[in-house]
């Protein structure tokens, strides 16, 4: 530091010091100067690193202070236009939720201000408001209205940023306010606005802008309100003419409207011309935009590419990385069956230059994408270009598949190794190519694993080691010896993690019992069975077990089987006998898991790590060898000791194809006969390609004919590259590519819906038998009764116990109940029971039950209050967001009502909303007259009340005034929260406040089942799951709090356990499940 | 939307930041490497907008001194583009010369243009109205 330096900062305090008494008319100035003189002496004082902290805290404090809420409130409030500005700027940046309340009523009162700087400010201010909490601003919608009607427009421009916003997430509520937005366009784009508005001689362009976007979310879809639009939007094409960058931006914003509106064909023409102007400008931001621009239309309309497809050639060569990119991504969006080679190509050879992880994970999704929509046509071009022979070839699918695996590797989506397995495994149409390409398949990895030195990511192992254990079978030269050898080879290396080694070693297992000598595999088991890993040594002794048993071996893994289902007794009976002959000697029953864990839990009072839903699903199987799709379903097995004692009802195996008899697996064969039906028409569009591809090519040639090598090959590159766009025929030869390929889509979605849903149908297989006779069994005595409740509309049901009795009811009716029922009605997609159940019972309760259903649950009508010339009285309609209170006011003479109107309080722990429309069919004479509620909760609480009054009139009497209250429950605001159990056991974990609570329970409410149905019935809670003696009930308050119950019967005692995020919540819950249960 | 508003110099130094939308303190200056970083290595030839991550940065040179824009994909680039000329213009025509020993001030301008990621005001003369009455209160 120099001295000059040194000596000012020293004397410094001093001149603080000596300006502190001045005071005066500079007062402010002075109490500022000496604020910063008390910080530097502050500073000059520092001893020690503590204390400069203190002193940092300190400052920051005060700082905090100055912008707090309770500051600006007060600044708000000033007479100085200054103070009120900044307090205006502060709040809509920053400001406590909380406070808005406060400070809302001050905010609206700027809204008349007189200068336009402070309404201007308090619109941005509500803007924020909305931002933060849109529903505290919802009454003061009108007001927003007044600012976009303003006479200044940077207050009406202000609003705009509301309204987009507004619109975007509601387009249809705005549509009223399509004249005002056109007719401000037209006043801006005729230059109607202070010159002061320009920039460099453009009307407002960022104000067009917005309108522009506004005007394109409100014209979506929509003709009536893009008819208003037209005329301006042309208007504004053509008035964009200067030759400014920004004139370009309003330009491509427009582009933008004029293809998202309701197309009109003039307005897209002009629009495409406007592309063509970005497009061919040499200036490279222009480029870019009009690559954009056209990225977006061509999703409306393809044939455009062709116009510029010479253009879209440069820029994929273009030196700028980010130009070739938006090209790739343009590319993208016109990729066909015909251009998928060449498009794919561009983007491997953009993704081996990059390095950026975004953009590989990016443009890795896009090529497996584009590949497994197009395995098959791919090859198709290269066949044409070749014109040798027409066997499709698949290598092209499997190499891209094999750039995508090794550059994507371990970042890439993990969707993709899995859905290219499931391709390979399900196959295309043809047997005899799908044998192709699993050979092609096998010998490709086979060649990258002999290369020396080369490095996989860990995905591209897994994929390798999947594939070579199911389909090494198909190589000729090759004996699976040889592939365990690589695999051994790969199982050695230390850099392969472990969950690789567990695909490579089910490989190895699938592989064996092909094999003809096991020398490689016991040396295998041999090194694997001391592995330190216990992984690898559990698989080891497997193998070593299975080995022994060739036969078993050869059932248990057939050779290409991945696709078909391996039936398992899942509940493990024929094991019964062992357990029975085990328990009669004295041995312990099975405990399950959970169960274990629960009393080892409750014996240590520890924290439970583990998560809860783990024993019920079959995972642990699964886990391992899911790509072979076989399921172990163990969920009933849990309980095999308990059935194996008592031989009751909750085995029911009708459902069950018996596949393990006591002679272990007894396999049969089952063809799949849906699945090959669908045969593609390939071969006649192979002509059309070749004739198209002709036209194209001739009509380039014969256009130019002295062109440099170089422009041939672009051109050559386009008619490539713009296959199935544009001409007559292509147009519709693009159709049936369509065709085509949603067929694949459709077909492999199902697919893929079977697969990977095998597990879970078994098990709610399984579950459903059991659990509906569980129903049957004790609800059966019930039926009538409750049936006759339904037919009443019992007011305490909610729609999804309505719904799902029923069903039980129907069962008797199907002879077989759960497989054929899933049989004949082609579900493919099983949920959790209780979900399937009511969404079918849902139509049958439609239409046999109620007839006058609403879509929800009501309660009965009570007065509330009455007078002798009218009467009131309310209901509760409990909708899944909120409570829906409706007030509907009876004149008793039948006399005309005349302005009745009805006003709430406010309630301390409710926002109450009006809402217009009827909910209920509810006649509305005119002697009634209806009103609307919708309450939503706040803040929790127990017992609440609202309370308004009633005003009207009568003919010629004076206007009346008519008081009421209404009970709110707890209650009011719970619904069913409909999880599966594995969420459950998710968010049981992530719950702090529990409660648990013992109901002694009578006779009748003995059966789990039962006992729950009441809970469903009366507190709204969702039956999630049933195992064994326990169940599983979620519900949710309103808005979103939700709250678990597990429960559990224990000879006369339901064991209930609560838990939920909110404290309150389980506390009140288990009092009203004691009042349920005692009271019935 | 805007999410950052940066003033860098060619040495890589911030000048002013400022963020609307949260992201944490000391992944800003990460952040902020990185992006001057993309925004030295383009030529003049290249263009002005850079894909980075999921958003976009658009970016003008002055001088010495680079201003980037972060912005999500709904953004115009264009219109944030020309929206950046219009803030150099405010500056320039309310300072003299040396920008760089008033920030609060270009703070101010700023808050004026930007709220909450969105262009509010590009009315020159709107825009430095408010900071004209601070002057002159601050003068007498």
């Amino acid at each position: 530091m120099s001295d000059i330096v040194e000596k000012t900062l020293t004397a410094l305090p001093g001149l603080f010091l000596q300006n502190q008494p001045a005071g005066g008319p500079a007062a402010t100035k002075a109490s500022f100067s000496s604020r910063l003189g008390g910080l530097v002496r502050g500073i000059t004082a520092l001893t020690s690193k503590h204390v400069e902290e203190k002193l940092i805290q300190q400052e920051l404090n005060s700082l905090k202070a100055t912008v707090s809420a309770p500051t600006t409130t007060l600044d708000l409030q000033s007479t100085n236009l200054v103070e009120v500005c900044m307090a205006l700027t502060i709040v809509s940046q920053i400001f406590p939720r909380e406070m808005i309340p406060a400070v809302l009523p001050l905010i609206e009162d700027k809204l008349q201000h007189s200068k336009e700087i402070i309404r201007r400010k308090a619109v941005l201010a509500l803007y924020k408001f909305h931002l933060i909490a849109p529903n505290q601003v919802q009454h003061i919608h009108i007001k927003f209205r007044k600012a976009l009607c303003d006479r200044d427009v940077g207050v009406m421009a202000a609003s705009l940023h509301i309204y987009l916003r507004m619109i975007k997430e509601n387009s249809s509520g705005y549509k009223d306010l399509t004249g005002s937005f056109v007719t401000i366009l037209k006043q801006v784009v005729g230059g109607k606005l202070p010159v002061d508005f320009n920039y460099h001689s453009v009307p407002a362009p960022w104000l067009q802008i917005q309108l522009l976007r506004i005007l394109g979310l409100l014209g979506k879809d929509d003709q009536r309100t893009s008819e208003l639009m037209y005329d301006v939007l042309d208007e504004s094409l053509r008035r964009a003419e200067l030759n400014h960058n920004v004139t370009y931006a309003i330009l491509f914003e427009c582009v933008h409207t004029v293809y998202s509106i309701y197309p009109k064909s003039e307005l897209l023409e002009k629009a495409a011309k406007c592309i063509g102007k970005f497009v061919l400008s040499p200036k490279i931001n222009l480029k870019y935009l009009g690559l954009k621009a056209l990225t977006y239309v061509i999703q409306q309309d393809p044939t455009l590419a062709l116009q510029h497809q010479m253009t879209i050639i440069e820029c994929l060569d273009h030196p700028d990385p980010i130009i070739k990119r938006e090209t790739l991504e343009l590319l993208y969006r016109i990729t066909n069956a015909q251009n998928v080679t060449v498009i794919v190509q561009k983007m491997l050879e953009y993704l081996h230059q990059s390095k950026e992880e975004y953009i590989i994970v990016n443009l890795v999704g896009k090529i497996a994408e584009l590949a497994e929509k197009y395995p098959l046509f791919g090859p198709s071009i290269l066949v044409l270009n070749t014109v040798d022979t027409y066997a499709p070839d698949n290598a092209w699918f499997i190499q891209t598949m094999n750039a995508v695996f090794s550059v994507g590797g371990d970042v890439m989506h993990p969707d993709i190794p899995n859905n290219f397995l499931r391709l390979l495994a399900e196959g295309f149409d043809d047997e005899t190519e799908d044998q192709q390409l699993r050979l092609y398949a096998v010998q490709s990895y086979l060649t990258l694993l002999d290369m020396e030195n080369a490095f996989y990511p860990q995905k591209f192992l897994q994929v390798m080691s999947w594939v070579l254990g199911e389909y090494s079978y198909l190589l000729e030269k090759e004996t699976p010896e040889d592939v365990i050898t690589r695999l051994h080879k790969l199982l050695m290396n230390d850099s392969i993690s472990s969950e690789t080694k567990a695909w490579l070693f089910a490989a190895v297992t699938k592989l064996t019992p092909q094999a003809h000598s096991s020398n490689l595999v016991e040396r295998l088991i041999q090194e694997f069975t001391i592995s330190l890993d216990t992984c690898m040594r559990q698989h080891a002794f497997e193998l070593k077990y299975l080995h022994e048993n060739v036969e078993l071996m050869k059932s248990l893994l057939p050779i290409d089987k991945s696709c078909e289902e391996i039936m398992v007794d899942a509940s493990l009976s024929f094991l019964d006998g062992f357990v029975a002959e085990g328990l009669s000697q004295g041995a312990a029953p099975y405990k399950p898991h959970h169960q274990r864990q629960e009393e080892k839990l409750s014996q240590e009072k520890v924290l439970n790590f583990e998560p809860y839903g783990l024993s019920f699903s079959s995972s642990g199987f699964t886990g391992r060898q899911s790509p072979a799709g076989i399921s172990l379903g163990s969920d009933v097995s849990g309980n095999s000791a308990e059935t194996g004692l008592k031989e009751t009802n909750s085995l029911k195996l009708e459902g069950i194809k018996k596949l393990w008899g006591k002679e272990g697996y007894l396999p049969k064969k089952e063809s799949k006969i849906g699945d090959e039906m669908e045969t593609p028409p390939v071969p006649q569009e192979n002509v059309t390609v070749e004739n198209v591809d002709q036209v194209i090519t001739k009509r380039d040639q014969s256009q130019i004919l002295t062109q440099s090598k170089e422009e041939k090959e672009k051109q050559l590159l386009a008619s490539s590259l713009f296959v199935g766009l544009g001409s007559e025929s292509t147009i519709n030869l693009l159709g049936k590519a369509d065709t085509v390929s949603h067929k694949f889509r459709r077909k492999s979605k199902g697919k893929e819906a079977k697969s990977e849903e095998t597990t879970s149908a078994h098990s709610s297989l399984s579950k459903v038998a059991c659990e509906e006779d569980d129903y049957l069994n004790t609800l059966q005595e019930r039926e009538e009764k409750e049936l006759e409740k339904f037919s009443l509309s019992s007011q305490l049901l909610d729609s999804e116990s309505l719904t799902e009795l029923p069903l039980v009811e129907k069962l008797p009716d199907c002879s077989q109940p759960a497989p054929s029922l899933f049989a004949d009605n082609n579900m493919e997609i099983f949920h959790p029971p209780s979900s399937t159940a009511a969404s079918v019972a849902k139509e049958i309760s439609l239409a046999s039950l109620l007839e006058e259903t609403t879509e929800y649950m009501h309660s009965n009508l009570m007065d509330v209050c009455n007078n002798e010339a009218v009467s009131v009285s309310s209901y509760k309609i409990w909708k899944d967001d909120c409570l829906l209170m409706v007030w509907s006011v009876a004149s008793k003479s039948g006399l005309e009502l005349k302005s009745a109107n009805l006003e709430i309080f406010p309630a301390e722990n409710f926002k109450i909303t009006e809402q217009l429309g009827c909910c209920l069919p509810v006649m509305e004479t005119e002697s009634t007259k209806n009103f609307q509620y919708s309450i939503q909760l706040e803040k929790p609480f127990t017992e609440g009340n609202i309370s308004g009054f009633i005003s009207y009139q009568m003919m010629d009497t004076h206007s009346v005034r008519l008081e009421f209250s209404i009970n709110l429950s707890l209650l009011d605001f719970i619904r069913p929260l409909k999880i599966s159990t594995e969420d459950f056991g998710k968010l049981w974990l992530s719950f702090a406040n529990d409660v648990k609570q013992n109901i002694k329970t009578s006779e009748s409410q003995a059966a789990l089942p039962s006992a729950l149905k009441m809970l469903q019935q009366k507190l709204r809670l969702h039956v999630i799951d049933i195992i064994g003696n326990e169940g599983l009930l979620a519900c949710q308050l309103l808005p979103s709090i939700p709250c678990l119950l597990h429960c559990r019967v224990q000879t006369d005692v339901l064991a209930l356990w609560f838990r939920s995020s909110c404290s309150a919540l389980p506390d009140y819950l288990s009092y009203q499940c004691q009042k349920v249960m005692e009271g019935s | 939307m805007i999410k950052f508003f940066l003033m860098v110099n060619k040495q890589g130094q911030t000048r002013l930041s400022k963020y609307y939308e949260h992201v944490e303190i000391n992944k800003r200056t990460l952040l902020e490497t990185e992006v001057i970083k993309s925004c030295l290595s383009r030529s003049n030839e290249q263009c002005s907008f850079i894909e980075y991550k999921d958003f976009k940065l658009i970016y003008r040179q002055y001088a010495a001194l680079f201003i980037v824009v972060g912005v999500n994909d709904t953004e115009n680039e264009m219109a944030i583009y020309e929206f950046i000329h219009n803030f150099v213009e405010v500056l320039d025509e309310y300072f003299s010369r040396v920008i760089m020993f008033n920030l609060d001030k270009v703070h101010i301008i700023l808050d004026e243009m930007v709220l909450n990621g969105c262009i509010v005001e590009t009315n020159r003369a709107r825009i430095l109205a408010p900071l004209q009455i601070l002057d002159k209160m601050s003068e007498s």
